[in-house]
This record gives structure tokens, C-alpha cells and sequence, in this order.
């Protein structure tokens, strides 16, 4: 199987207010269709990592493949595209563009990489929505939906470019249990069905066993 | 690599979803450029009435007869004194003819010229008008009615009857407003008139001539070449002034020189005899564009401030925005359309009230002695002004985008995602 993700001798300081060596030489990678959580406590470094696997962070030392290309030290306009491109978002708060509807939030991604017609974007995204059982929301204002409904808007936007990877902090983290047992299920049935691969930091343990394979962080590093 | 569509799509949402502020923005450019528009037409309307008040019955060079001191006696052409230090007292201006020498030749000189779009003939003298016992002192001069009217707006200052009449009537008059007031004159009635030398000659009056400057309008009257020397027993080769109209006014000064040298006759040209009113000219300029300026200024700095104010609280909308792939250069696009936007809406509205204003102000009436012609408010209403205007609030509007836009072009996406 391929790796999707491999990140090598990844170091990275923080230097303010004083210098902090926040990750300490971290080696993984992550295989095609393969569901892995980052687990450990809080301030060990599971979301700077994901932050500087996701490429918004780019002051780290080190070697970072996507795809088995080396994206390390490219311009922000090209890591912008292969973000666009290659990498879906889910956060913990569900960062949707309040004043736009629901279908248009889902869309935004793919009008960016502007390689379809806006009407084969339309028909994915309504298609995207069906999956995430949640197509009778798509003309309301993002504002408007509950927050359950948000995060599963958000994960279809993650996936409307089918991106290689979907990248999530902590997105079951601030929602009740009936909600984060469906968010994890969504996911499980991604991995299973669309061979995605998934990289999700997470606190819940329940959460995390039911993934493939559990990073267990502990002081910037890794330690299983 | 931009994406307008997109990148307009969000302008534009963000912008009806801000309409009072975006509103505001607009209305703050529409004002500047509203203003600057009324103010400079309005300006530029006066300074032209100003200008032609002065300049358009002004020549641009006046030739005449100079009654001066000669400039060298002969004691000092007499070699034998060369030597010694002569002193003459009281010396007199020397005694030479008012009328112009060979004056028919040198306008026929002047007018094959090609930089010179008229020289009339004129004939300065002074008489006195009669009514009953009174006599009144004045000036008569002589002129050639049509051609003044077309190179001098002689018919600006005619306020009743026309310069036709005065070339077409024999022994016609167009007598000075004050005088006619003095002497209770209509049109049609005679005025007698008697020049320095003697007797008496009625004069038909076939119009009125109001300059604006009283002082004059009390004195100056006009009538034909031919009259004048009929008047005065002079041939018909007796001219006393020439008045020479250019294409342009800049050739003025080295024309005069080379007449002065050429013909040994004193020409003034106009920019020597008005030197204070380019000064008034161009410091009115410089106050409109001052003015404008700063109303433009003002509106710049609002819409930087809303600017501002809006990607502060579009800071999580830009940091998913950067999540999903759009790229810096992206989200300082859509700041700076949304900025341009305003500039361009707020402009055209600008220009609309602009033209509006200046047009109603046209339209109040605006009466004064001193000017017969003007009836409401000049204004001057110049296509190049829209132009500037438009581009002053492009341009504006594009540097008060521009700093707020590159912040939000600078945001951390992981800073603000993390820090919630």
C-alpha cells in the first residue's frame, strides 16, 4: 500500500515567549485508507503536528511527503492548491461561512479548484450532502443549522474535492455523544467504503480505539 | 492564481451582508467626488467669467502712439560736449502726431501674420456730450462694429441694440449706459456731441454699452471708424490704435517686442497690463483642488476604517478560507474587490450628484451690475473633471483597501483556528 502521508524528522520550536522544543523528531506515515487518531494529553504537541501535516504551519524542521512528493519548503501559493486539492478539514468548531448556505459552504472548495463546471460542482455536493444524510439543508444559511448538522456540513466540504486525506482537531470534541458516535461513523464508513485515508487528534479514548491505529503522543513525542 | 468568480461571489456576499457600513463607505466617496465635482465646476465656471470679464474685450497686444520724452536731447548727439557732463531741466515730452503713421499697411502687415487672428483699427478721442447747457466729458471711439463683435465680445457688453446696427446706421451712436441714465436717452433719440476742436454733431443712438465698471459706462461711447473721422476732419488714413487679437496668448510678449522695434510704436501686451490676474487665477485653482483633496482624503480614510473593521470580524471566515485552499493572495483579493466595489459605486454616485448639484446651481439666478450678459451661476461643466473624479476615487479607494486587504492577506489560519 502507498503512503499518503509520511512525515520524516519532523522538529519543530516554538520561540515565544521562550524557546520551547515543542516536537521532537517525529517519524510516521500513514497508508491509503488507513484511519489513524493522534492521542495524548494536552500540550504534548498533537495539534501543532497536525497543523504542520495540514501545511498552514510552515516553520518546522524536517521532511513532509504527500503522496510520496516533498512539499517542504514550497511557496504558500502551492501549498494553498495542494491543500485545495489534497487535504480536507475538520475542525472542533465548525468554521462554516456563516452568511453563505449550506450548499454553497460545501462548494466553496471545489469553485477554488475550478477543474469542474459549476453545475457538476452543484451535483457533487448535493451528492456529497445525501452521504451525510443532510441534502434537506443545503439552501439554509450555514448560521442557521444545529451544531451536529454544521460539523457534518463541514466533513462534506472536507470531501468535495476527494482529497487524499481528511484531516480532523478534535471534531467530535464539541458535540454530545449522539452526535460524535455519528460523526465517527461517517468517517469509519469513508475509510471503509472510499478507501480515505484519516488522521484525526482526538481526547476521546472511546473515539480512538475504534480507529485503525492510535499515535500516542506524550511530550513532542511519539511514543507508540 | 485567482479565481474571480469565486473570489467576487464572496466580495459580494460579504458586502450585502454589511450593507449599512458598505453604504456608508459608498456614501463617503459619492460625497468626496459629489463635492469635487460641484466645487470645480462651480470654481472653474466663476474664474472663466472672471477671465473673460478682463481678457475678452482686452487685446492681447495694443499698438499706439506713445506720448513720451525723447530719449536722448540733441545736446548729447553734438560731439564737442561728449566729453563734458550736461544737464537739461525740465524737459517736455516731445511734440509728435496722435495717429499711427502708414496705420492701413501695418494692420495689413500684422493680420498676413500667422500667429495673429485679428488687428482692428481704432480711433481714441475725446468729446463732450451736450444736453442743453450741460456739457458732459467722455470718450468716443472709433471702431469697426462686426469684426470687434467677433474677436472682442463687443456684443456681450451691447445690452440693448446690436453692433449691425452701428455698422449699417450713418452717424449712429452706442452710448455708454451711464450717460444714457444721466441724460435720459432711450434708443432712437439723438445726442449731440462735440469733439475738442469744435462744433456740434448729432449722433442717432442705435444702442447701449454696459462694460460692468461704472466709471467707464459714464464715459465710453462707440460709433464707426468713418464717423469718428468725419468728426474730426481727419482723412480716412487716421487711426490712433491698434488692437491685435492671437490664436495665442503665449506669443504676445516677443510680438509686441518685434512691433515696438519694428514700426518705433509703443505695444503693450496683455500679459504685462494683467500680470495680477494669472496670480488670481491659479491661486483659485489650487483652492478647489485643496478643498477636493481633502474631502477625497476623508473618504479614504472610511473606508479603511470599515475595511478594517470588517476583516477583523471576518478573521475565522478568512482562516477557513486559507484551510480550504484558497491562498493568501486570494483573500486579499476579495478585501481589495470589496474595496473597489465601494470606490466604483460610490464614484458613479459621486458623479451623478456631482453633475446634479452643479446643474441646479446653474440654474439659480445670479443678477449684478457688473456683469449684463450673466444671469444664473456660472458653471463649467468639463468632461475631464468626471474623469479625474473617477479616477481619484479608484485610485483612493485602491490605497485604503490595499493596507487592511494585506493584512488579511497576512493572517495565521492556524493561529486563529487554535486560539478559539
Amino acid at each position: 500500500m502507498s503512503n499518503v502521508l509520511e512525515a520524516k524528522h519532523i522538529n519543530k520550536y516554538f520561540k515565544k515567549p521562550v524557546l520551547f522544543h515543542v516536537l521532537k523528531d517525529i517519524n510516521f506515515e500513514i497508508k491509503k485508507g488507513e484511519f489513524v487518531s493522534i492521542m495524548g494529553k494536552s500540550g504534548c504537541g498533537k495539534s501543532t503536528l497536525l497543523y504542520i501535516l495540514s501545511t498552514m504551519d510552515t516553520d518546522y524542521e524536517g521532511e513532509l511527503y504527500l503522496n510520496n512528493k516533498l512539499i517542504t519548503d514550497k511557496n504558500s501559493n502551492h501549498l494553498s492548491r495542494l491543500r485545495n486539492e489534497n487535504i480536507g478539514f475538520v475542525f472542533q468548531f465548525h468554521y462554516l461561512l456563516g452568511e453563505f448556505t449550506v450548499l454553497e459552504n460545501v462548494m466553496l472548495p471545489a469553485k477554488k479548484l475550478a477543474k469542474k463546471t459549476f453545475q457538476e460542482i452543484e451535483q457533487d455536493a448535493l451528492e456529497k450532502l445525501k452521504i451525510l444524510n443532510i441534502e434537506h439543508l443545503a439552501h439554509k444559511r450555514a448560521s442557521q443549522v444545529s451544531g451536529g448538522e454544521k460539523q457534518r456540513v463541514a466533513i462534506a466540504r472536507a470531501l468535495i474535492n476527494n482529497p487524499s486525506i481528511i484531516m480532523g482537531d478534535e471534531p467530535t470534541g464539541n458535540l454530545d455523544s449522539h452526535n460524535a458516535e455519528n460523526v465517527f461513523n461517517i468517517f469509519k464508513q469513508l475509510s471503509v467504503e472510499e478507501d480515505l485515508s484519516l488522521l484525526i487528534v482526538t481526547h476521546d479514548e472511546d473515539f480512538a480505539n475504534k480507529t485503525d491505529r492510535i499515535i500516542q503522543m506524550e511530550d513532542g513525542k511519539i511514543i507508540i | 492564481m485567482a479565481n474571480w468568480t469565486v473570489i467576487l461571489n464572496i466580495a459580494k456576499t460579504h458586502l450585502l451582508t454589511k450593507l449599512k457600513s458598505t453604504s456608508i463607505a459608498a456614501l463617503g466617496v459619492t460625497f468626496g467626488i459629489g463635492s469635487y465635482i460641484t466645487l470645480v465646476s462651480f470654481m472653474t465656471g466663476l474664474n472663466t467669467m472672471l477671465d473673460d470679464l478682463m481678457l475678452n474685450q482686452t487685446p492681447h497686444i495694443h499698438v499706439y502712439n506713445e506720448i513720451e520724452p525723447s530719449k536722448e536731447q540733441p545736446i548729447s548727439l553734438y560731439d564737442k560736449f561728449s566729453e563734458s557732463f550736461n544737464i537739461v531741466h525740465s524737459i517736455k515730452p516731445k511734440m509728435s502726431q496722435k495717429k499711427i503713421h502708414n496705420a492701413l499697411p501695418i494692420i495689413t502687415y500684422l493680420e498676413r501674420n500667422e500667429n495673429v487672428r485679428g488687428a482692428l483699427p481704432r480711433i481714441e478721442t475725446q468729446i463732450f456730450y451736450l444736453a442743453g447747457s450741460i456739457e458732459l466729458g467722455g470718450n468716443l471711439t472709433g471702431i469697426s462694429p462686426i469684426d470687434e463683435a467677433k474677436l472682442f465680445n463687443m456684443s456681450d457688453y451691447i445690452v440693448e441694440g446690436s453692433a449691425e446696427a452701428l455698422q449699417n446706421t450713418d452717424n449712429s451712436i452706442l452710448l455708454g449706459i451711464g450717460i444714457a441714465k444721466k441724460m435720459a436717452l432711450k434708443i432712437g433719440d439723438r445726442v449731440q456731441i462735440s469733439p475738442i476742436n469744435g462744433g456740434i454733431f448729432p449722433l442717432k443712438i442705435v444702442g447701449f454699452y454696459q462694460s460692468g465698471i461704472s466709471d467707464i459706462d459714464a464715459m465710453q461711447s462707440f460709433t464707426t471708424i468713418k464717423t469718428v473721422q468725419r468728426i474730426l476732419g481727419e482723412a480716412n488714413n487716421y487711426i490712433t490704435d491698434i488692437n491685435v487679437k492671437l490664436y495665442d496668448i503665449e506669443e504676445a510678449v516677443p510680438l509686441s517686442k518685434k512691433i515696438e522695434q519694428q514700426f518705433n510704436l509703443k505695444a503693450v501686451d496683455i500679459k504685462t497690463a494683467n500680470a495680477q490676474f494669472d496670480t488670481g487665477t491659479s491661486v483659485r485653482n489650487l483652492i478647489t483642488y485643496a478643498v477636493s483633496v481633502a474631502l477625497l482624503i476623508v473618504a479614504g480614510f472610511g473606508i479603511y476604517n470599515i475595511l478594517n473593521m470588517l476583516i477583523y470580524e471576518k478573521m475565522n471566515d478568512i482562516a477557513i478560507l486559507k484551510a480550504i485552499g484558497f491562498s493568501g493572495t486570494d483573500v486579499q483579493l476579495i478585501f481589495m474587490s470589496q474595496a473597489m466595489i465601494i470606490g466604483f459605486v460610490g464614484g458613479v454616485l459621486g458623479l451623478i450628484v456631482g453633475y446634479g448639484l452643479a446643474s441646479l446651481i446653474s440654474t439659480i439666478p445670479f443678477q449684478t451690475e457688473a456683469l449684463p450678459t450673466v444671469e444664473t451661476y456660472p458653471i463649467n461643466i468639463d468632461p475631464m473633471f468626471f474623469v479625474i473624479g473617477f479616477s481619484f476615487a479608484i485610485i483612493s479607494t485602491f490605497l485604503a483597501g490595499y493596507l487592511p486587504s494585506k493584512k488579511a492577506k497576512k493572517i495565521d489560519p492556524v493561529k486563529i483556528i487554535r486560539g478559539q
